[in-house]
């Protein structure tokens, strides 16, 4: 009984409030979907169509998550074997720039490399290769889905390696274990402890995957059912075969779902790349040289595509781009909409933390009282289950009536993209809140210090620095995102990736080189503000 | 008595830290390395194990040169304070993992290995896992992979620091005893006195990235 009654009350009311507020919005946008009276509804659910986009969906998320895995496992046992390689920390955070770029730059860069007219294609006609590689259609996919999730892969596999005890090394050097040895008694069950949490995650990102599928896909033949949601409002206006989409896709993401909870969650809190594990293994030429050519080209795989970003956006005339006024209105939208998105998922994190821990402050709570806790703490995550598309396509049916939809786009946009950036919010500022309680809440307490004194002299001081944190990732996220504006983009509402796609879509790709280079700039240096205040939170 | 380990003129720079070490070790004995924490005592061990390699002066351990010896090449066995066990393997394994590191065990090999575990204790443990051992058990099972390695050298790094007083003071009296039997040589680092005073033959006092004295353990024991 750390809180006082006034503050149990307030702290649960926030909680009740946003659990209320976030159920409506996305329960309206999914009982409008579900609603929907048009009499060819029921026959639309299960189609061939409809089957076959299923199908595709889940077998590009199988295929993703195979090479993902598959590949990431030779780039982590090299780099764990090899705390000394040069350079080895910036690669290792190269690793985790993929996670922070808006996915629409990522594709950009992608085709600069792989794409007819990019780097490997040239090299491989140049070695008399007749058959260019494709960046579109399911090759472009898979390749995009890899460039994103090798990385995440191999940095998570990174930290259960170097999680081993360091005596293990030691014996096992002692003991004269040859390679072979090593992976099968201790790399080879360090990892597959966690190869299925990882694996997991991975499928579920690629299987409500959108941007990529939406640039690289394209044609019946390459499209997953959240591009599909959006082609059959956005083009063909077909609302019942968008409905039964996102029926589909709901029903899929609730069993990908259901199914990663049976999994261990992959853990990676602990990246400590600067952490001495000595290794005694891999001293001969042969083993230096596979970990060498692996890493290295690993890296090329991850640096190249975010090169050719640079390069083709400083080709293009930067400083017309930047102050022209098409620039500066998407600009102008998209940090508005960041901007509030941010915080209001701050806002609603903090509610929702705080509603828990007063209701773990109750001296017996009651089923209700546990019940409302773990509600809290899945509506959170509710995105992941109702993916923005769909969120998007029951609010769309459902203003359409009510006249021009762009008129409440903004607004729209931004509650979606809040809901997307609650997860990662949650994770930042969570544990962050946790630790403070832990350490101040029972001098607090017996002090008596409450209210707004306490969150002025002892609260804020030290969660300032998480609070930004968790602002600037939700900024990025929104920044970037390309899934919830796609529905209500229009000439009346343009965000920064909304004008790239619009650029790339009307073939002036010097010009959405040039803003891709922009925005990424932008997100980049809200990622870096976010992680050095981060950095001044813990120390103060 | 012949020397079983000598270092002479070794020196060795870790960061900023230098280190110089220059003594012999008797065969058949057992040396304790006592001092501050950091002082050197680890590093002493890890320069004879081979995980350090010196800049300059020569190691050898029964006469033969090992200054540049791979870990697995050195006749050393090691007992750490922790982690001796890989967790997830069962205690044939970890303890088969001595006998040979790809695991190709024979039938004779699967009974010492039996034998061993009855030997520290621990009979009919085979197929358990170290997780369900308390942490004494787990330093015994270290203690019969010690046994089956048949190794001249044992060096240890605070292996009882984990342990409550009074299962130190038997598993001391357990080490004595496998000492005893097999007349291997023991360097065991160890910050606890009484400790020190019931298992030494000699003590050898680091400090500052050298040795400062190196005696006979004369001192009344407490409970030798």
């Amino acid at each position: 009984m750390l809180l006082t009654a006034a503050e149990r009350r307030r702290g649960i009311s926030g909680g009740v409030l946003s659990l209320v507020a976030i159920a409506l919005f996305v329960g309206i946008a999914v009982s409008a979907l579900l609603l929907w009276d048009a009499p060819e509804t029921q026959g639309q659910l299960f189609t061939a169509y409809t089957g076959r986009i299923l199908q595709f969906t889940l077998w590009q998320a199988v295929l993703s998550t195979l090479f993902s895995v598959c590949l990431a496992l030779p780039v982590a046992l090299s780099l764990a074997r090899r705390p000394h390689f040069i350079g080895r920390i910036w690669i290792v955070r190269l690793m985790a720039l993929p996670m922070g770029l808006p996915v629409l730059i990522g594709a950009l860069g992608l085709i600069g490399i792989w794409g007819r007219q990019g780097a490997v294609n040239s090299f491989l006609s140049t070695l008399g290769l007749e058959q260019p590689i494709s960046i579109y259609g399911l090759t472009g996919i898979l390749l995009a889905h890899v460039f994103f999730n090798l990385p995440l892969a191999a940095r998570l596999f990174l930290v259960a390696l170097e999680r081993q005890p360091a005596e293990y090394w030691l014996l096992s050097t002692s003991l004269g274990m040859k390679p072979l040895s090593i992976f099968r008694f201790i790399e080879g069950p360090a990892l597959i402890r966690v190869v299925p949490g990882i694996a997991g995650l991975i499928f579920m990102l690629c299987a409500t995957s959108f941007t990529l599928v939406l640039i690289l896909g394209g044609g019946p033949a390459a499209t997953t059912l959240e591009v599909a949601i959006y082609q059959s409002l956005r083009f063909d206006f077909d609302p019942p075969r968008a409905i039964g989409l996102a029926v589909l896709q709901i029903a899929v993401t609730g069993l990908i779902l259901a199914a990663l909870a049976f999994l261990p969650a992959p853990d990676g809190t602990h990246v400590t790349a600067g952490r001495a594990t000595r290794r005694f293994d891999g001293r001969t030429w042969g083993a230096r040289l596979w970990d060498g050519s692996t890493i290295l080209a690993a890296t090329l795989f991850l640096i190249l595509p975010l090169a050719s970003i640079f390069l083709a956006g400083i080709k293009a005339d930067l400083w017309r781009l930047a102050s022209s006024p098409a620039f500066l209105n998407a600009a102008y939208t998209s940090l508005s909409i960041a901007l509030l998105s941010g915080l209001l998922a701050v806002s609603v994190a903090l509610a929702i933390i705080h509603a828990r821990i007063a209701i773990r402050d109750l001296r017996h709570p009651g089923i209700p009282a546990r019940g409302l806790a773990a509600m809290l703490g899945a509506t959170s995550s509710l995105v992941l289950l109702v993916p923005p598309v769909v969120i998007g396509t029951g609010l769309f049916l459902l203003l359409r009536p009510f006249g021009d939809v762009s008129r409440f786009a903004p607004a729209l946009v931004a509650a979606i993209n809040m809901l997307m950036a609650l997860p990662f919010v949650m994770r930042v500022l969570e544990p962050a809140i946790e630790d403070h309680r832990r350490q101040t809440a029972r001098l607090a307490a017996s002090l008596g210090v409450t209210g707004f004194s306490r969150l002025r002299r002892i609260d804020l001081p030290f969660l300032i620095g998480p609070i930004l944190t968790a602002l600037s990732f939700a900024m990025a996220l929104s920044l970037g995102d390309l899934g919830a504006v796609a529905l209500f983009g229009s000439s009346e509402l343009t965000t920064l990736p909304w004008l790239v796609y619009s650029r790339l879509s009307s073939y002036r790709t010097n010009d959405a080189d040039g803003l891709a280079l922009l925005l990424g700039m932008i997100c980049l240096a809200l990622t870096i503000l976010g992680s050095l205040s981060r950095r001044k939170g813990y120390d103060g | 008595m012949a020397d079983s380990i000598r270092l002479e003129k070794i020196a060795l720079q870790l960061g900023t830290k230098r280190f110089s070490f220059d003594i012999a070790m008797t065969d058949g004995a057992i040396t304790a390395v006592t001092g501050p924490s950091g002082s050197g005592k680890s590093t002493l061990l890890n320069l004879i194990t081979g995980f350090e390699i010196p800049e300059s002066g020569r190691i050898l351990i029964a006469g033969e040169d090992v200054t540049h010896a791979h870990p697995s090449k050195r006749p050393i066995s090691l007992v750490f304070q922790d982690n001796n066990l890989f967790a997830h393997l069962d205690l044939v394994t970890n303890i088969g993992l001595g006998v040979d590191p790809s695991l190709k065990l024979s039938r004779e090999d699967r009974v010492r290995i039996s034998q061993s575990l009855e030997r520290v204790g621990l009979a009919g443990f085979e197929t358990r896992k170290p997780g369900t051992l308390s942490g004494g058990e787990r330093q015994r099972a270290a203690f019969a992979r010690v046994l089956v390695r048949k190794r001249p050298v044992l060096l240890m790094d605070e292996p009882f620091a984990a342990l409550d007083p009074e299962l130190r003071s038997s598993m001391a009296s357990l080490l004595l005893d496998l000492h005893r039997e097999t007349g291997n040589t023991v360097v065991i680092v160890s910050h606890d006195r009484a400790e020190v005073q019931k298992l030494a033959d000699v003590v050898v006092a680091v400090d500052d990235g050298t040795i400062v004295n190196s005696a006979a353990n004369t001192a009344i024991p407490y409970a030798r």
